[in-house]
């Protein structure tokens, strides 16, 4: 069985409120690593084998068409090693 | 005239929005999404509510429903479409209106009496407002904040293509404080606000909303 992950993230010029509320609780929990965060999403998809080029290509085109809205969000897919 | 209403799962506003449609003096017919039947109707209002839970992104799910599939065909050819809120939000997801409905900017869930100034009256949904009328109807949302690249912006703002703007404070973060846009042709429209709420005094704030039902009558009865 094979894993292939997409990544989904809103464009960093789209204001992300959870990505801000989480990154304005961290320093009151006492960590203070963070100038700041956004939140994004990650699907696991498992596959039948290893992921093949065409399977890849209908997971991208599923991304751009449908996990992803790249009016707002950007997305990478990868394989799970 | 028959004015369809659809039904998602998790649709919350189709029984206001075909009262809405019933006020005006128009038939209200109920359409569920899994299926591509439009049952004849002369225009479709998809409703507010919460569809399969804002799962993924409000109304990405529902955009792929195969009603909509239908309704996208219908659209491009001059069927009056109109979505409220999460129907708005369908509309974005499903490519009929440009732009996306995103988190508001101050985090809140919004519910509020709205005061929107209508900015065009040519659109089949907008025909009974005047230029610069401002209007009050209920708003109740988490994702209403409409975002959109500069460019498409300029577009919607050249174009006259949006109907309504927030009045006073930007609630939600919105670009250009924009509540409603409208696509080329003018016959779809998508509005955060609920006109449907707005269409008796004795449930809503006033009865502007129900003007957006009856000029779509006016439009397609002439």
């Amino acid at each position: 069985m094979g894993k292939i992950i997409v990544e989904v993230m809103l464009k960093p010029e789209i204001l992300d409120p959870q990505g801000q509320a989480v990154g304005n609780a961290l320093p009151r929990l006492g960590f203070s690593f963070a100038q700041s965060v956004r939140q994004g999403k990650r699907f696991e998809i498992e596959v039948a084998g290893e992921p093949t080029p065409a399977m890849l290509a209908d997971v991208e085109k599923a991304a751009e068409e449908f996990l992803a809205n790249t009016v707002i969000e950007t997305f990478v897919v990868k394989v799970e090693k | 005239m028959r004015v369809g209403v659809v039904t998602f799962p998790g649709t919350l506003d189709d029984r206001d929005a075909a009262r809405a449609v019933e006020y005006a003096g128009a038939d209200a017919v109920s359409l569920w999404h899994g299926s591509d039947d439009l049952k004849h109707v002369d225009a479709v209002v998809l409703p507010g509510g919460f569809s399969y839970g804002d799962y993924l992104r409000c109304g990405a799910i529902s955009a792929k429903a195969p009603i909509m599939k239908s309704i996208i065909i219908a659209a491009e050819h001059g069927f009056p479409v109109l979505g409220i809120c999460n129907g708005f939000q369908v509309l974005a997801e499903a490519h009929l209106l440009p732009g996306a409905l995103t988190r508001n900017a101050d985090m809140h869930f919004l519910c509020t009496d709205q005061t929107l100034k209508i900015e065009n009256n040519k659109t089949l949904w907008t025909n009974g407002f005047s230029v610069g009328q401002e209007i009050v109807i209920p708003m109740k949302n988490a994702e209403g904040n409409f975002n959109c690249d500069d460019a498409t912006l300029n577009e919607l703002e050249q174009e006259g293509r949006i109907i309504a703007r927030y009045v006073g404070v930007n609630p939600n973060g919105s670009r250009a404080d924009i509540a409603g846009i409208t696509n080329k042709r003018g016959n779809v429209v998508g509005l955060m606000p609920h006109p449907e709420h707005a269409i008796d005094l004795l449930t809503g704030p006033s009865k502007d909303g129900l003007t957006f039902f009856t000029s779509v009558l006016n439009a397609m009865v002439k």
